[in-house]
Order: structure tokens, then C-alpha cells, then sequence
């Protein structure tokens, strides 16, 4: 018997920013989704040359301004451009974000794959452990945190990708648990495969996909738990824009100027 | 009433992609089904069965639609109906038996309440009417302590009775048509031949229509008045069951059934060349006529007509073929020799001179034996395997056969180092493998390679076959991963699969293609003994026997050794050299599998050889009257106390069996000699087998 002749013959690697627009084409809210978020990472990132005024400047003849033509957002108690403010306090805040995130994916994740792999008394004590950290709210230990080791970004972006990565661990481990039961693994094992290489080579790839959603989904999550950090006076440190910052210094003023206010939030 | 009670009028079901382009999945079918009988739907995996037999209950796969024809039941069209009468329908005219019973139950529920819901709710029933046709089922169908049975949740069945709960759950309605898609195939021998068995009776009894499905000829042939052969989403041929086995007249039904491996053959069976083509791709004017020796030219280009064969009422034998005169001459089961010559018999008599792979009263169990048990002493439970001692043969292949549950799983990953076994000693030549895998040596690694039963779960679907090749060259040779490539294409060549495979993802290739890249991988290692899982038994018999080709192939080339686990009799029949059979982990009998053929036997194995069940209409299995399931070994006596056909007494039940040599070098554990056997299995008379 000869080879099985295939009517398609060879097949092309589908190209990946072809099958991404296809994707896209059929899902009109994952469009939209993916471009409010690509404003936001777009705009924060060129903000600094875009921004009509300086954005940390006081002008004492425009204090409590509506929204104009010349301040787009209006201004704030000090005379600050709102707009200008708005765009650049997206900065800090989706910088340390996402450094955190990629940090929680990465560390959580591998142990939480490794977890699964296995099983056991480790896994069950480090699960047990796991468990206990999430049991403290999420925002007393950052505050201990903030509030004990100090409120550098460097710090933050440490305790924000520590306490997320937990949560990662789980879901990691949850996903592996399912992969592992395959022959897939088993043959790996029987192979004689290095623990290293079953979990880079067999897990990683099939568990892959929950961590992206994972981390795009805590990435939101945690954006917010940053700028209420930041509104409590342990995230980003006035004068510098941040949304959590503006939204603390201007709900003072919410009744004459709600636009001050309004816009960050809006983020 | 003479109106027939199924009529399916050239019937097409199909879907349309988003580009607008249409995909049929059955195409121009038409079927007759009288009252009282039984349709038999045969076909390779994808050929539309189950979409044809979903639509006798207007059921269709998301997305699809039926672009033609219709289908009447009881002379109404039921893709007509509205929700109502959908329901009516389902309740009360047609039942359904799917193929995976622990998919059906509602696992928290009980199984009285869902059995008898259906009879409430449509037969109006009282629960306690309800109640008593249910157990009443129950007990036909051999289901143990069926009250007691009501109360318990679906779990806490085995496989087999839930497949029992969900066809008496079905039969219980009484409805007249009876749709069964592969309601059998999960199930061991012995089950497969009990059900099919007790589904014929009741079903005569209660005059009731039944479509079978099954990729299963033998099964079909058992149970089956008229038989439809599909293929690509048509009907190819349909005719009385007896003739369709004795004169098949389209080389699709040919190619099945020379395909299909037989207890009474010793040589491996002729697979159909190729795999049946997928929905979108192009098709010649006869759908099968790139796989088909007999095509011609106007296979090309002219669509074949259902032409009749015989047309006497009753027996109306059709076939869409041009050529089914000349197929209609060809013998069916003209035997292939698989193997380019006859081996030499290995002398098996206890010789460990030249044994590859030696087992020494080898016991593995999964019970950990708590601390609280061990202070106070108490009994453990038996283990899973016990008292296991085989030695395997270069270059041979040793069979182990038994029933699920019957730990050649066990064993087979007691040998791979994934289990260690709790005693007794495994050696490879002289090397010790009782250790755990990540303690042997790369070297002894390497020359165990395992082959697993399914291929869709032994693949990692996120790695090309290419990948999937080089990992056991990256781990077992140093070698320039620049050769890698010339060395890949030699292993798909190897197991016969075009270079381009390379590029391939798993779930781009079929069934059997996946088990050859998985053959590819254990081989890729250059191997000395191969672990074969029920490689298989996952697969569609058209492409069982190329499977079984390649490893008989490759054993001849390369000279390795198969431990090869199966439940299949016949394949055990055509492709190894000894045989090993286990009860409950237990060794029953080992000996060469020429002496399969004739008495004596152990009891079991003369058990298992009954339930097999041969392609040949009329010719029903010899089935153990009082089979009844075994969930544990027991402590005492011989494993095989509480089925044997051959039970002599207390002997059995307190004393371990002895093992007893035959002077053709057989081994039989059992209290009575083998010529005692030998006498008692050729009786005519034999009172412990009898068809109730």
C-alpha cells in the first residue's frame, strides 16, 4: 500500500495576521474590545507628545473651567488641562500593571503547571498555602504592604505580581490537571522526558491559552486595584497625573466641576 | 397497516460553510423500514450513520439542514412536526440509545427516577407501574439486584450496566421504532454478546422496529434482518442480511468484510486502501472509486445508479455500484498474507535462555494500605495484579487477553516503569526493571517504547507530527538536530505516510494516520520491546488491519518484540505467536496461539472464545448461562470461582488452582488436568452452556 494520497496536498501554515482578521471579522464586541484597548495602550504610550498643555502645569486664571475649546475636559481646582492630565494618567498606572501581570502569569503559571504535574504532598501543602493568601483581602495586604516596604512603582509592581500570581497558581494547576491525564503526557513520562521538558514542551503550549485570558482578565482587574491605590495615596504620587490620583484630589470640587472628575473615571 | 413504519424518501442533510459553498453529508437516501424488523447500518466512522439515524428523530447537528427529501414516520413527516409533536415523536414512537450510556444518565440522579420518568410522563403511568415495568427490564437484562439498583446514581455502575440501564430505559417505553447507534461498542466480549443477545429477544417479543448502528459487522450480523452498507453519505448497497454476507456485490462491502480479522484465520486481514473522503473535498462521479480495484474510467465521470439485484418481495438487494456484476463473482474472504513467512514457533517451555523480558510472580496494587488499617491489622484488599510470572521471547509476539479490568493496563505500565509493581521481579535480559522510569538508564529507556490505545489523547495537539518525531531522537541519539529531518521522513516512509505528514497537526489527520505517527514515535527510539495498549481497538477495522500490516512490517524488518494487549480474539489470531490470558489480574492460561484453535482450554478463555462473535449471519455466540459480573478477585481459591463454566466444588472456592503443563508446552491453571478439560470441552452435550 502506497502513501494515502491527500486531495489537499500540502498544507500552507495559515498565516497568523490572517487568521487573526478572519477571527476578529466574525466577532464584532472582540473588536471592539481589542480597539478600546488599543487606544488606550496607543494613546498612553504617545501622550507626552500629543498633550495640548503640561499636564502637571498650574494656571491660576483658569481654575474650575468647563469644558472648552481650548480645555477640552476643562480644568481642575489648580487650573490644570483635564485632557492633557487624562491622557498621560493612563501612563504609570498600565506600565505597572502590566509588568506585574507579566510577572504573576509567568511565575504562577509555571509553579502552577509544575503543581499539577506533581500532584502529591507538595502540591496539596502549597495549594493549602495558596489558599490561605487569598483568604487576606486583597487590598489590606497591599496597604501593609504599601504602607511597610514603601510606595515605589518597583515595589508595587513586586507586591501586585505576588499576590496575582496566586491567584494564577490555581487556575494553572486546574488547566494542567486536565492535560496531564492525557497519553500525551504519559508517553512523555514513559519516554523518559525531564520534568522541565514535559512542562515546556507538552503542558505549556495546551495550557497557554487560559493564561492569556488569564492575564487579560486580571490585567483589567488589577488596573483598577492600582488606581485605588492610587486614590488611597499609596499608588502614584501627586503631582504626577494618574487617574486614581485625580479622581481623589477632584471629588472635593465634584459639585462645581463634575468634569474633573467624570473624564478619569471614565478610564 | 401495511404501510412500512420508516420511509426515508431521497433524503439529503448537509450544511452550508460561511462562504456560501454546500456541503452535503447524506445524499439522496432512501430506506424502507417495515414493522417487526431490524435494519442493520454499517459504514466506516464519518460516513453519515449517524446523521441518517439521528434524523428519524428529527434531530439534525446544529447547523446542518435538510436540503431534500423526507422522512416519515408512522406516514408522518417528522422534520415537519412542531415542538409538540416533536415531543410526542420522541416519547412515545421513537426511542434512541446512544453509544456512550455514561454520557446519557443524569449523574445526579438516580437511576429509578430517570428510568421511570419518561414512562410517567408519556405512557401515563403511576410511579409505582412505572416501578415495576423498570425492574421487570432490569432483571431481563441481567442486571444485578435490579430494586436495589433504582436507588443508586449512575457512578456507581459499572460501564456495562449503564449501557444495560439506558437500553432498558428505552425498551421500557415500548415505542415502535428503536434507533441504536453503536449501543455495544464500548463493552467487553462477554457483555457485547449478553446484550446483543437479550436486546434480540425483547425486542421479537415486544414486535418492536430497531435501526442498528454499528461499524461492527460482526455485531450486525447477528442482530440485523436487512443491512444497509454507507459510504460517503449514501446507501452502497442494501440487502437481506445472509446475502449480503455470503454474495456482496459493492467493493465497499467486499473490502469490509475481507477486512475484518476472523477467529478461524491466522493471517491478517486486507485493509481498504485510503480513507473515505471528508464532506468538502472533491469526489469522483462514485464517491468510493479512488479506493476501489474494480473502478474504471466511467467510475469517473458517470454517478452510479442503484441498480437491483433481486427483487423478490422481501428480499430486494440493491447496490449503487457499475461493476457489481464482476464484484459479485469475487470471493469475499480470500485470506492476505500479511506476514512475508510463516515464524518459526518459539519453544516456550519454561526456557529463559533466550527470554527478552522474564516476569517473576509480579504484583502491582493501587490500594495504599492506610495507617490506621495497618496497626490494626486488617486484611488489604486484593491486589490489582498477583502472582503474574511470563517470559517473553525475542523477537515474538506475546499476547495478553482479558476483559476490561482485568489489568493488562496494569501490567503493561509495570514493565513501561509508570507503576511499580508492590512484588516480585521484572528483568529485561539481565537488567532489572522493577525500578520506576526516571530511574532507568537512558539505555534501557530507549529500547521499551509503548504504544498507546488512542491516538487522539497519545498526540500533544499542539505540536506538529514533525515535533512529535524528534523528540525521542532528541532524547535518545545526539545527534545534529540538522538530521533530524532526513531521519523523519524515513520513519512516516517506515510507517507509510508521505513526507509532507511532517507539517501536519494531529487533528488534521485520521484515526489510523495518528496511530501510525504514534507507531512512528515508538519506533523513532529504535526499540527492542514494544508495549502495544489495545493499539487497535480505537479504530475502524477498514484501517485496523493496515495498522496491524505495519507492525507486523516492522517486526519483520527490525526483528522487535510485542507485548500486545487487546480483548480482540481474532486479531490475537493473526498477528501472535503466544498468548497470555488474564482473569482479574490474574494468569488463567499461556500457550501458543495455534492452540486457541482446539480443546483444551481454561474455563475463561473458553468463555471468551464463546462471546466472540463470528461475521457470519446465523452463527450466534455460545454465551455462559449464568454469567454474572465480577467486580473483585476473591481472596480464596481460584479467580475464577464465581463464573466458571467448569466449576467442580469447594475445591475451587478454597484451594489455589495448580498449575498444569501440556505436553504441546501449554499452561492451564486449573484444578481439573488438561485432558479432564480437554474430554469435557469436546462433549457435545455440555450442560453449563445454553442460550436461555
Amino acid at each position: 500500500m502506497a502513501a494515502i494520497p491527500t486531495t489537499d496536498g500540502h498544507h500552507a501554515a495559515p498565516n497568523v495576521l490572517v487568521t487573526i482578521w478572519q477571527n476578529l471579522r466574525c466577532s464584532p464586541s472582540g473588536s471592539i474590545g481589542l480597539l478600546i484597548v488599543a487606544a488606550h495602550l496607543i494613546l498612553a504610550v504617545i501622550s507626552p507628545w500629543i498633550v495640548p498643555h503640561d499636564p502637571t502645569a498650574f494656571d491660576s486664571q483658569a481654575i474650575l473651567q468647563a469644558p472648552s475649546a481650548t480645555y477640552l475636559f476643562g480644568t481642575d481646582h489648580l487650573g490644570r488641562d483635564v485632557f492633557s492630565r487624562t491622557l498621560m494618567g493612563g501612563q504609570i498606572a498600565l506600565m505597572v500593571t502590566m509588568i506585574s501581570i507579566v510577572i504573576s502569569v509567568a511565575w504562577g503559571g509555571l509553579l502552577g503547571i509544575l503543581l499539577g504535574l506533581m500532584g502529591g504532598w507538595l502540591d496539596e501543602a502549597i495549594m493549602r498555602l495558596v489558599d490561605a493568601i487569598r483568604a487576606i483581602p486583597e487590598m489590606l495586604f497591599l496597604l501593609l504592604i504599601a504602607g511597610i516596604v514603601g510606595t515605589e512603582n518597583g515595589i508595587l509592581i513586586l507586591a501586585l505580581g505576588f499576590l496575582y500570581g496566586v491567584e494564577v497558581i490555581r487556575i494553572a494547576r486546574s488547566a494542567t490537571l486536565s492535560v496531564v491525564a492525557q497519553d500525551f503526557v504519559l508517553a512523555a513520562r514513559a519516554r523518559g522526558e525531564s520534568r522541565r521538558t514535559i512542562v515546556l514542551r507538552e503542558l505549556l503550549p495546551n495550557v497557554f491559552d487560559v493564561l492569556l485570558v488569564e492575564g487579560a482578565l486580571r490585567w483589567s482587574y488589577m488596573l483598577l486595584v492600582f488606581s485605588a491605590l492610587s486614590f488611597l495615596g499609596f499608588g502614584v504620587t501627586p503631582p504626577t497625573p494618574d487617574w486614581g490620583v485625580m479622581i481623589a484630589q477632584n471629588r472635593t470640587t465634584f459639585g462645581i466641576a463634575p468634569w474633573a472628575t467624570f473624564f478619569p473615571s471614565c478610564d | 397497516m401495511n404501510q412500512p413504519l420508516v420511509q426515508v424518501e431521497q433524503l439529503s442533510i448537509g450544511y452550508t460553510t460561511r462562504q456560501g459553498a454546500v456541503r452535503p453529508v447524506l445524499r439522496d437516501v432512501s430506506l424502507t423500514l417495515e414493522r417487526g424488523t431490524t435494519l442493520g447500518l454499517v459504514g466506516e466512522s464519518g460516513c453519515g450513520k449517524s446523521t441518517l439515524s439521528m434524523s428519524l428523530l428529527a434531530h439534525l447537528r446544529s447547523g446542518s439542514r435538510v436540503f431534500g427529501g423526507q422522512v416519515q414516520v408512522n406516514g408522518t413527516n417528522v422534520f415537519a412536526l412542531d415542538r409538540t409533536a416533536l415531543e410526542q415523536l420522541r416519547g412515545r414512537q421513537v426511542g434512541f440509545v446512544p453509544q456512550n450510556a455514561s454520557q446519557a444518565l443524569t449523574p445526579t440522579m438516580r437511576i429509578g427516577a430517570q428510568a421511570t420518568e419518561s414512562l410517567t410522563l408519556h405512557r401515563g403511568l403511576d410511579t409505582a407501574a412505572a416501578h415495576q415495568r423498570v425492574t421487570e427490564l432490569f432483571q431481563r437484562m441481567r442486571l444485578p439486584q435490579p430494586e436495589a439498583l433504582l436507588q443508586r446514581y449512575p457512578h456507581e455502575l459499572s460501564g456495562g450496566q449503564q449501557q444495560r440501564v439506558v437500553i432498558a430505559m428505552a425498551l421500557a417505553r415500548q415505542p415502535d421504532l428503536l434507533v441504536l447507534d453503536e449501543p455495544t461498542t464500548g463493552l467487553d466480549v462477554t457483555t457485547q454478546a449478553h446484550v446483543l443477545h437479550l436486546l434480540q429477544t425483547i425486542t421479537h417479543e415486544y414486535g418492536m422496529t430497531m435501526l442498528y448502528v454499528s461499524h461492527d459487522l460482526e455485531v450486525v450480523a447477528q442482530v440485523s434482518d436487512l443491512v444497509a452498507v454507507m459510504y460517503a453519505g449514501e446507501v452502497v448497497e442494501m440487502a437481506p442480511v445472509d446475502r449480503l454476507f455470503s454474495q456482496p456485490c459493492h467493493p465497499y462491502t467486499l473490502g469490509l468484510l475481507a477486512s475484518l480479522p476472523r477467529i478461524t484465520q491466522t493471517t491478517l486481514p486486507r485493509p481498504i486502501p485510503g480513507h473515505p473522503p471528508a464532506p468538502h473535498e472533491a469526489r469522483a462521479a462514485c464517491a468510493f472509486a479512488p479506493r476501489c480495484a474494480f473502478a474504471t474510467q466511467q467510475c469517473q465521470n458517470e454517478v452510479p445508479a442503484l441498480s437491483t439485484v433481486e427483487q423478490s418481495p422481501g428480499r430486494m438487494h440493491q447496490v449503487r455500484c457499475h461493476h457489481w456484476q464482476h464484484v459479485i463473482q469475487y470471493e469475499a474472504t480470500i485470506p492476505h498474507n500479511g506476514r512475508s513467512a510463516p515464524r518459526e514457533p518459539v519453544d516456550t517451555l519454561h526456557d529463559r535462555t533466550h527470554a527478552l523480558l522474564t516476569l517473576q510472580d509480579v504484583a502491582v496494587t493501587y490500594a495504599r494500605p492506610r495507617l490506621l488499617d495497618r496497626l490494626r491489622q486488617r486484611p488489604q484488599p486484593p491486589a490489582t495484579v498477583e502472582r503474574v510470572s511470563l517470559a517473553v521471547q525475542r523477537g515474538e509476539t506475546l499476547a495478553l487477553v482479558g476483559e476490561s479490568g482485568s489489568g493488562k493496563t496494569t501490567l503493561l505500565r509495570a514493565v513501561a516503569g509508570l507503576k511499580s509493581p508492590s512484588a516480585g521481579n521484572i528483568t529485561f535480559g539481565d537488567l532489572d526493571l522493577t525500578i520506576p522510569v526516571d530511574r532507568r538508564s537512558r539505555e534501557i529507556r530507549r529500547v521499551i517504547q509503548i504504544i498507546f490505545q488512542n491516538p487522539d489523547a497519545s498526540l500533544n495537539p499542539r505540536q506538529t507530527v514533525g515535533q512529535i518525531l524528534q523528540q525521542p531522537l532528541r532524547l535518545y541519539f545526539d545527534r545534529d538536530p540538522a538530521q533530524y529531518q532526513e531521519h523523519i521522513r524515513l520513519l512516516l516512509e517506515q510507517v507509510r505516510l508521505a513526507p509532507h505528514y511532517e507539517r501536519r497537526f494531529p487533528s488534521q489527520l485520521s484515526g489510523g494516520e495518528k496511530q501510525r505517527v504514534a507507531i512512528a514515535r515508538a519506533f523513532a527510539a529504535n526499540p527492542e520491546l514494544v508495549l502495544c495498549d489495545e493499539v487497535t481497538s480505537a479504530l475502524d477495522v477498514s484501517v485496523q488491519s493496515a495498522v496491524l500490516e505495519v507492525l507486523t512490517d516492522l517486526q519483520n524488518r527490525q526483528g522487535v518484540t510485542y507485548l500486545f494487549i487487546t480483548h480482540n480474539l481474532a486479531v490475537v489470531r493473526a498477528i501472535a505467536d503466544r498468548v497470555a490470558v488474564l482473569y482479574h489480574g490474574r494468569l488463567c492460561e499461556v500457550g501458543a496461539v495455534a492452540q486457541l484453535a482446539a480443546a483444551p482450554w481454561h474455563p475463561y478463555t473458553e468463555t471468551l472464545l464463546g462471546a466472540v462473535l463470528a461475521p457470519e449471519p446465523g452463527a450466534p455466540p455460545r454465551l455462559l448461562a449464568r454469567d454474572v459480573p465480577d467486580p473483585a478477585p476473591p481472596a480464596r481459591g481460584c479467580p475464577f470461582q464465581r463464573r466458571c463454566p467448569r466449576h467442580l466444588g469447594p475445591i475451587c472456592n478454597e484451594d489455589p488452582p495448580p498449575w498444569h503443563t501440556t505436553d504441546s508446552g501449554q499452561r492451564i491453571l486449573c484444578h481439573i488436568a488438561p485432558h479432564d478439560l480437554e474430554q469435557r470441552q469436546t462433549a457435545e452435550a455440555s450442560l453449563a452452556f445454553a442460550r436461555d
